[in-house]
């Protein structure tokens, strides 16, 4: 059966289980884009070609299949870097799919003509230059898989229109097997019998849980793991939800921004069992201070990172669930109490230094929104955040329950995440309830997506965290740069009205006693909302330890809110 | 130093894929060599690192995470062939040439060209043999030096390539497992 290159890349994205793709036509993608009528996809036309990857991303983390951008060549393709690059720090599984300039016109700086795959060489998990139509198939096979095995990440495919306009014949391609590529790893009888034994040998261990958690759907052994050896789970900010927080044993999230008594455990901890994680400097600090008295047992499925930023004692490469159902049986059961009853203890101070637990002192603050949002979704909506203040707020006062209920650019910190990578989520997963929680800074970057949000009916609610600055460069300078407030104070727009001008609904929230009516009434109505949520403006994130401080020096929240600021 | 046997899928981009992991990883490349095999379609790198051990299982490991990369090899501390190439143009005048030939004879060298004012010699050998050749040389004028850079073979009757083919995708043949058990403790 003869079928042209555009139409093989159908065929085999619908085989691969595509049923929607994020994109954005142009001349070298045309072809492909005339044959998709002629398939069973549902399209999102973007406003801009970053939103289409980053909506690809937030599919792929709210339903952990692959998500999908289309993009033309040239500056189509250049706008998807930043999405590309977001998806590999954070190791998720997208297939973004470019036009490119005919094969004949190939290095000749023809219109519209990048080079995509050498730009994106370092940014992706691996990249295609498919210039004939007999290699559509294999390739987007490839792709599929090496984006979704091992450690995920983004695989770019770049087609010349010429290998999309000329025909072949259609040959569905066995499953791959690439030599060079081992993606299953398992380890060795001897590294699970010493890393039990160092199990069994601690008194005051701590497991650090992080993304690989949720990659590897590791929630259900990690909860028997945990519960079976009494050991307490610190997480990283893309951990979250990856262990239940109302668990007994939950600390909740390490690092720059954790809470001050799962930086202390960890500093006092003499076993770290970290799982599916990558020892990122803002969740360790300085790294010649960090957890100096711990032993240290890394399970990870990516051997590059064993040893690549805190040296340990044991490294087991696999697949973490694997790898923990594997090692569950050689760990026996234990009673930690007087460790996690030292813990409860360190938490003691901190019950006094928080916001929910102070008086309304007329101001609005963004982790009474965050607090309020949380309540009013039974802490089971799908929130997508933006980056900087308000994430980490909402990482501290949004309880997760479930694994992928919370999706946020954590290795790049890219702001402008937020707004199309919950149309992804949205689209990934209609029934679910998916929160925006962006900042006001962030939220421009890519607002142009509410268009996307009006055409294709997607029914999410945006939070805005408007506190008229660049809140996180803001509070840097406050603590850092003797308060000298360099090109972060922002004039915006009125969003809700913006949000109107888009056909969506907008609201403006000042005081405490109106966030939960806003929240509800945005639930309750058709459509997306907008609601501008106008903040507390020089507040600032707390705990924090400063860039390269030890990870036990953090900056505490003050035990009262003073108005002019944090009293530090 | 260590240097790595590192087996390639000969396609468009490998060395661009290789060098810039090396780049961007900020590991320091003393000397990259690219060539055929005697397997078709695989190429044969030879690179040679400033690192410690542990920077070189780094190496090691971002090198396999290349989907183009087959095979690595640290042969670093296993005995090895190393071989350098030189192609060196030194002044020569009628009252230095017969004293220049000497030390090309000493040092197992060979001209492969000569002219009024130079000659042209070719040495193989280690990095060192031909570093001090060099040395030697210097007092006499050198005007222009071509290296390949380090090229490596372990010993004995094994082989990098024993195994390695490349997967064409479409039909697929034999291929080595792609699991591996490994140990990456310390």
């Amino acid at each position: 059966m003869k079928k042209t290159g555009a139409q093989i890349l159908w065929e085999s994205l619908v085989r691969e289980g595509v049923t929607c793709v994020f994109g954005y036509p142009g001349g070298a993608i045309l072809p492909a884009y005339d044959a998709m009528l002629d398939y069973p996809i549902r399209h999102i036309l973007v406003r801009h070609e970053q939103g289409a990857t980053h909506m690809a991303d937030g599919f792929a983390r709210a339903t952990g299949s692959v998500g999908v951008a289309v993009a033309t060549s040239g500056p189509g393709a250049t706008n998807m870097v930043t999405g590309i690059a977001t998806a590999m720090m954070d190791s998720s599984p997208i297939v973004c799919i470019t036009g490119q300039v005919g094969s004949k016109l190939i290095g000749s700086d023809a219109f519209q003509e990048t080079d995509i795959t050498g730009i994106t060489l370092p940014i992706t998990k691996h990249n295609y230059l498919v210039s004939r139509p007999d290699e559509v198939a294999r390739m987007v096979r490839e792709a599929f898989y090496v984006a979704r095995s091992g450690r995920p990440g983004p695989v770019l495919l770049d087609i010349t229109k010429d290998a999309q306009q000329s025909s072949c014949e259609f040959e569905w391609p066995p499953e791959p097997k690439l030599t060079g590529y081992r993606p299953n790893h398992w380890p060795s009888t001897s590294d699970l019998e010493r890393a039990a034994e160092l199990v069994r040998a601690a008194k005051r261990p701590v497991i650090l849980a992080g993304h690989g958690i949720l990659l590897s759907g590791a929630m259900d052994v990690v909860h028997r793991f945990a519960e079976h050896a009494h050991i307490p789970v610190a997480m990283t900010l893309l951990g979250l939800g990856g262990f239940p927080a109302s668990h007994p044993l939950n600390l909740g999230m390490m690092g720059m921004h954790g809470e001050a008594w799962v930086n202390t455990a960890i500093q006092e901890a003499d076993l770290l069992l970290a799982f599916g994680m990558r020892f990122d400097d803002r969740v360790t600090g300085n790294l010649k201070t960090y957890a100096p008295h711990a032993r240290k047992v890394h399970i990870e499925i990516d051997p590059a990172e064993i040893n690549k930023n805190v040296k340990v004692d044991v490294g087991l490469v696999g697949d973490l669930r694997d790898v923990l159902e594997e090692l569950l049986p050689y760990i026996d059961a234990c009673d930690r109490t007087e460790w996690t009853e030292h813990i409860s203890h360190l938490k003691g101070d901190s019950a006094v230094r928080d916001i929910q637990n102070l008086p309304d002192n007329g101001h609005l603050y963004a982790a009474h929104v965050i607090h309020d949002i949380w309540k009013t979704t039974n802490g089971e909506a799908i929130v997508v955040t933006d980056v900087g203040q308000h994430q980490m707020w909402e990482a501290q006062y949004y309880h997760h329950e479930r694994p992928r209920t919370l999706i946020t650019s954590g290795g790049l910190g890219t702001m402008g995440f937020a707004l199309p990578a919950a149309i992804g989520a949205k689209v990934g997963r209609p029934d679910a309830e998916v929160w925006v929680v962006v900042g006001d800074g962030g939220f421009q970057m890519t607002m142009a997506e509410l268009a996307t949000i009006a055409q294709e009916n997607i029914d999410i609610n945006v939070a805005i965290i408007n506190n008229g600055y660049l809140g996180m460069v803001r509070q840097w300078q406050e603590f850092f740069y003797e308060r000298r407030y360099a090109a972060t104070p922002l004039v915006n727009p009125d969003f809700a009205k913006l949000a109107e001008a888009f056909g969506l609904k907008g609201a403006r929230v000042r005081s405490r006693a109106e966030v939960v009516p806003a929240v509800q009434a945005a639930r309750e109505s058709e459509g997306t909302s907008v609601i501008d949520f106008q903040v507390e403006q020089e507040d600032s994130v707390f705990p924090m330890v400063p860039a390269g401080a030890d990870l036990d020096a953090m900056i505490r929240r003050p035990s009262a809110i003073v108005e002019t600021g944090a009293d530090v | 130093m260590n240097t790595f046997v590192v087996l390639v899928e000969n396609v468009p981009g490998v060395l661009t894929r290789v060098a810039s992991l090396f780049r961007r990883r900020g590991f320091n490349i003393e000397s990259l060599t690219v060539g055929h095999t005697a397997v078709p379609g695989v190429s044969r790198m030879t690179i040679v690192v400033d690192t410690d051990e542990l920077g070189a299982r780094r190496v090691e490991a971002n090198l396999y995470k290349l989907i183009n990369v087959l095979r690595v090899d640290n042969v670093t501390s296993t005995p090895t062939v190393l071989r350098d190439l030189a192609l060196i143009k030194v002044s020569a005048t009628p009252e230095t040439r017969a004293h220049l030939m000497q030390l090309v004879e000493v040092y197992r060298a060979r001209v492969v060209d000569v002219s009024p004012s130079s000659l042209v010699v070719e040495s193989t050998g280690t990095e060192e043999k031909i570093d001090s050749f060099v040395e030697v040389l210097r007092p006499y004028g050198v005007l222009e030096m071509a290296r390949t850079g380090t090229i490596a073979m372990v010993r004995g009757g094994a082989t990098s390539t024993e195994g390695v083919s490349v997967s064409n995708g479409a039909s697929h043949t034999e291929h080595p497992t792609d699991d591996v058990s490994v140990s990456y403790s310390v």
